[in-house]
C-alpha cells in the first residue's frame, strides 16, 4: 500500500493530468459515499466535499511529502489528493480494516504519515494550532519542511485560528494556513457569521501576507500554495490564503442544504473545478477532445471496484478497541 | 543527591533532559526570559538558546497545540500552563487532539508532550487560581497525569514524564515549589510512571494520597496516637498504581484516600470503588474519602485552610473511624460546622 500511496502522491505533484484524474477520482468517491449511506452501508456521520476538489488537489500539488498537513473533517478530498487510496478512505468510512487507520476512525478520521498526514481533526479550528507546532518541528531541527493547516471559513471565527496563527507569525514559523471559504459553516452562510468579505484581509492583523485565491482554478490554488511555500522554506515566515470555493453537498450526511438560495448552486456549477480544468487540459492540447469523458468513465469504475473492495472487507475486531490508546 | 526546592527540581530535571535530547524544548508564558513565573525553567534560556526555550503568548489553545503538533512531528516538548485553570481554554487539544493522536493514526503518531501546570490551593490565590483539576483529565484515555508532591520526587518524575513517549500531564502543587528537599539526580534518580511511593509502613490503615495530601498524611500518621498507617503517594493518578493499594489494605484492612479536591468526581472514588470490587473480604471498615468540600476554594487565609484537609482532620477522621468502625461524617456535614 504504502508504495502506492507514495507514487500517487508524486503523481499529483508532477503531472496536471494526473490532478485532473484525481479530481475526478475525489468527486466519484464523494458521490458513492452518498449512495453507501443510502443502502444503508455506513454507520454515523460523513461529510463530503463534492466542488472543493481544486482546492484539495491544488494544495497537494504544491507540496512534497515530507510536509505536514492538519485537514478536518472534511477530508476525504484533501487525504485522496495527498494520495490515500479510494479504498484507504471508503475504508475508514465504512469502518473496515482497510481503512487508512485500520477502520477505527469513522469518516472523518484519516491518516498517513508516509505522504505528511497527520491525523484529521473533528474540532473545528484545532489543526491550526497543530500546524503552527508542526512547522516548529521543522524550525528547531533547521530542515525546510512546511506545515500546512486546511480549515473550512467556520475555524476564522474560533479562538484557534487567531492563536495559532498569531503563534505562528511570531515565531516566523515556516506554516501556510489554508482557509477553504465554502461559504457555509454547518448551516449557516458566511456573512451570517462573520462580517468581513474576506478572511484573507485577517492577515494584516498578524503581518502576515494574506490572499484570496480563486479556489475552484487547481493551477491558480497550486501557484499560491507553491509561493507560500518558497517563502516559508525560505524562513520568511507564514501566510494565510483563502480559497473561494463551493460546496455542493450539505454541511453532513443528514444536511440537505435547503438554506441556500435558488440558483446558488447553479452559479458556481457554472465554474465546476473539473469541467473547467478539463477543458483547460483539452485547449491546452494534454488531453484530445473526448479524453476527459472517457477518464471519468474509467475512474468511476475503478471507484465502484474500490468500493466493491471495501464492501467485502472485515470490520476491526474487539481488540482494536485497546490498540494505540497509550504506547 | 543534592539539596533543592521543588521549582529548581523542575528546573533541573528539564534542562537534564534538554541536556540529553536536542529534541526536547519547552516554552509558555514568561518561562523564557523571567525563568518562569514560579522559576521552574531557570536558567534554561540561558543554557538552550531562544530555539529551544520560548516565552509564548498569553494564549494556551495556541501554544499547547502547538506542543500537540511539534509533539506529533518529532519533538519533546514541554509546556507549562501557569495556573491549571488556564487549561481550560487549552483542554481540547489535550484530551481531544493529543490523547487521540495515536489512535487516530493507527498508531503511527506518538505525541510524546508534557503538559505541566502548577495547581491547588494555600496561597490566597482565590477560587480562580487554587484548584488542582484532575478531574478534567482524569477519565480521558490515551493521557497519563502526574502529580508531584515534593522535590524528592519531582526531578525524577519530570524526567520519567518528558521520556515518555504519550502525552503526559504533570500537575505541580504550587504551594510545594519553595519546599526544600533531598533530591537524587541523574539517570538515577528518574521514577517510573505508574508506580505509587509507599512512604511509610504502619499496620492498621491504608492512607492514599498524591500531591499536596502526601505531607498532610505523612504529618497525620506521624502524630498518631494509637495507630499507624501505610503512607502512600500514588504519584502517578492515571494510570494508579492499583497493586500498591490493594497489597496494604490486604494487610492493614482499613482505606483512607485523602484528596485536595472537592468530593464530588474525585479521583479518590475510583480508588474506593477498586478497593471496595477486588478487596471487599480484606476489608475491617468501610473504605473512606477525606476531601474539600463542593464549594469554591475560599480566598481568605482561616476560610482557605479550613478548606483544605489538614494533618489534624485527617487524623481525627481516621481515629473516629477505628474507633467506631463507621465512616465518619465530613466537617462540614457536622452540627454547628457551619457557624
Amino acid at each position: 500500500m504504502s508504495s502506492e500511496v507514495l507514487a500517487r502522491r508524486e503523481a499529483v505533484r508532477t503531472d496536471r493530468t494526473a490532478r485532473f484524474e484525481r479530481m475526478v477520482e475525489i468527486r466519484a468517491l464523494e458521490d458513492a459515499v452518498r449512495g453507501l449511506f443510502a443502502e444503508g452501508l455506513v454507520h454515523g456521520t460523513t461529510h463530503t466535499c463534492q466542488g472543493q476538489e481544486a482546492v484539495s488537489v491544488g494544495v497537494a500539488a504544491a507540496l512534497r511529502p515530507t510536509d505536514s498537513v492538519c485537514c478536518t473533517y472534511r477530508g476525504h478530498g484533501m487525504g485522496m489528493a495527498l494520495g490515500l487510496t479510494p479504498q484507504q478512505v471508503c475504508g475508514e468510512i465504512m469502518g473496515r480494516v482497510v481503512g487508512s487507520i485500520g477502520g477505527v476512525g469513522g469518516s472523518m478520521h484519516l491518516c498517513e504519515t508516509s505522504i505528511g498526514l497527520l491525523p484529521t481533526m473533528a474540532i473545528v479550528g484545532a489543526g491550526v494550532p497543530v500546524a503552527a507546532g508542526a512547522a516548529l518541528t521543522a524550525q528547531v531541527r533547521g530542515t525546510d519542511d512546511v506545515a500546512v493547516a486546511v480549515f473550512g471559513d467556520g475555524a476564522a471565527n474560533i479562538g484557534a485560528f487567531h492563536e495559532g496563527i498569531n503563534l505562528a507569525a511570531i515565531w516566523k514559523l515556516p506554516a501556510i494556513f489554508i482557509c477553504e471559504n465554502n461559504q457555509y459553516g454547518e448551516y449557516s452562510p458566511i456573512a451570517a457569521t462573520t462580517p468581513i468579505a474576506n478572511i484573507a484581509d485577517r492577515a494584516v492583523s498578524y503581518g502576515i501576507p494574506g490572499e484570496v485565491v480563486d479556489g475552484q482554478d487547481v493551477d491558480a490554488v497550486n501557484a499560491a500554495v507553491a509561493t507560500a511555500a518558497a517563502r516559508a522554506r525560505a524562513g520568511d515566515g507564514p501566510s494565510l490564503l483563502e480559497m473561494k470555493t463551493y460546496r455542493y453537498a450539505g454541511h453532513s450526511r443528514s444536511d440537505t442544504a435547503p438554506y441556500r438560495p435558488a440558483g446558488e448552486f447553479d452559479r458556481w456549477y457554472e465554474r465546476d473545478p473539473i469541467n473547467t480544468f478539463g477543458a483547460r487540459l483539452t485547449s491546452e492540447g494534454l488531453l484530445a477532445p473526448g479524453d476527459t469523458d472517457a477518464i471519468a468513465a474509467r475512474i468511476a469504475g475503478e471507484v465502484d471496484a474500490a468500493v466493491d473492495e471495501v464492501k467485502g472487507a472485515a470490520a476491526p475486531g474487539v481488540a482494536s478497541m485497546f490498540e494505540n490508546v497509550l504506547v | 543527591m543534592a539539596r533543592m526546592r521543588m521549582n529548581q527540581a523542575i528546573a533541573a530535571a528539564i534542562g537534564d533532559e534538554m541536556r540529553e535530547n536536542p529534541d526536547v524544548v519547552t516554552f509558555g508564558e514568561d518561562v523564557a526570559v523571567a525563568g518562569g513565573p514560579f522559576k521552574t525553567s531557570d536558567g534554561l534560556l540561558e543554557e538552550f538558546g531562544p530555539l529551544r526555550v520560548r516565552d509564548t503568548p498569553i494564549a494556551e489553545m495556541g501554544f499547547m497545540g502547538a506542543a500537540v503538533g511539534a509533539a506529533a512531528t518529532g519533538l519533546r516538548p514541554v509546556a507549562e500552563i501557569m495556573f491549571v485553570e488556564f487549561l481550560g481554554v487549552a483542554l481540547d487539544q489535550l484530551v481531544t487532539e493529543a490523547a487521540k493522536f495515536n489512535y487516530l493514526s493507527g498508531g503511527t503518531v506518538r505525541v510524546p508532550m508534557v503538559m505541566r501546570a502548577s495547581v491547588g490551593a494555600g496561597l490566597g490565590f482565590g477560587c480562580q487560581h487554587s484548584q488542582v483539576m484532575e478531574s478534567w483529565m482524569v477519565g480521558s484515555p490515551g493521557l497519563k497525569i502526574v502529580v508531584l508532591s515534593g522535590p524528592g520526587n519531582a526531578y525524577g518524575l519530570t524526567r520519567a514524564a518528558i521520556r515518555d513517549d504519550n502525552p503526559v500531564a504533570v500537575l505541580e502543587p504550587r504551594i510545594l515549589y519553595a519546599v526544600r528537599g533531598d533530591v537524587t539526580t541523574g539517570v538515577e534518580g528518574i521514577i517510573p510512571l505508574g508506580q505509587a511511593a509507599t512512604l511509610a509502613s504502619g499496620d492498621d490503615i491504608t492512607l492514599v494520597s498524591c500531591g499536596s495530601t502526601v505531607r498532610t498524611c505523612l504529618a497525620a500518621s506521624a502524630d498518631a496516637g494509637g495507630w499507624t498507617a501505610d503512607v502512600i503517594d500514588l504519584q502517578t493518578l492515571q494510570p494508579w498504581d492499583v497493586e500498591a493499594v490493594l497489597s496494604s489494605v490486604e494487610r492493614t484492612g482499613r482505606l483512607a484516600v485523602v484528596e485536595e479536591c472537592p468530593y464530588s468526581g474525585g479521583w479518590g472514588a475510583d480508588i474506593v470503588a477498586k478497593v471496595v470490587s477486588d478487596s471487599f473480604g480484606d476489608l475491617k471498615a468501610p473504605p473512606i474519602r477525606i476531601t474539600a468540600p463542593d464549594v469554591h476554594v475560599p480566598f481568605g487565609k482561616e476560610l482557605e485552610q479550613r478548606y483544605l484537609p489538614s494533618s489534624e482532620y485527617v487524623g481525627a477522621q481516621v481515629s473516629e473511624l477505628l474507633a467506631t468502625g463507621e465512616s465518619p461524617p465530613h466537617w462540614w456535614e457536622r452540627d454547628g460546622a457551619l457557624v
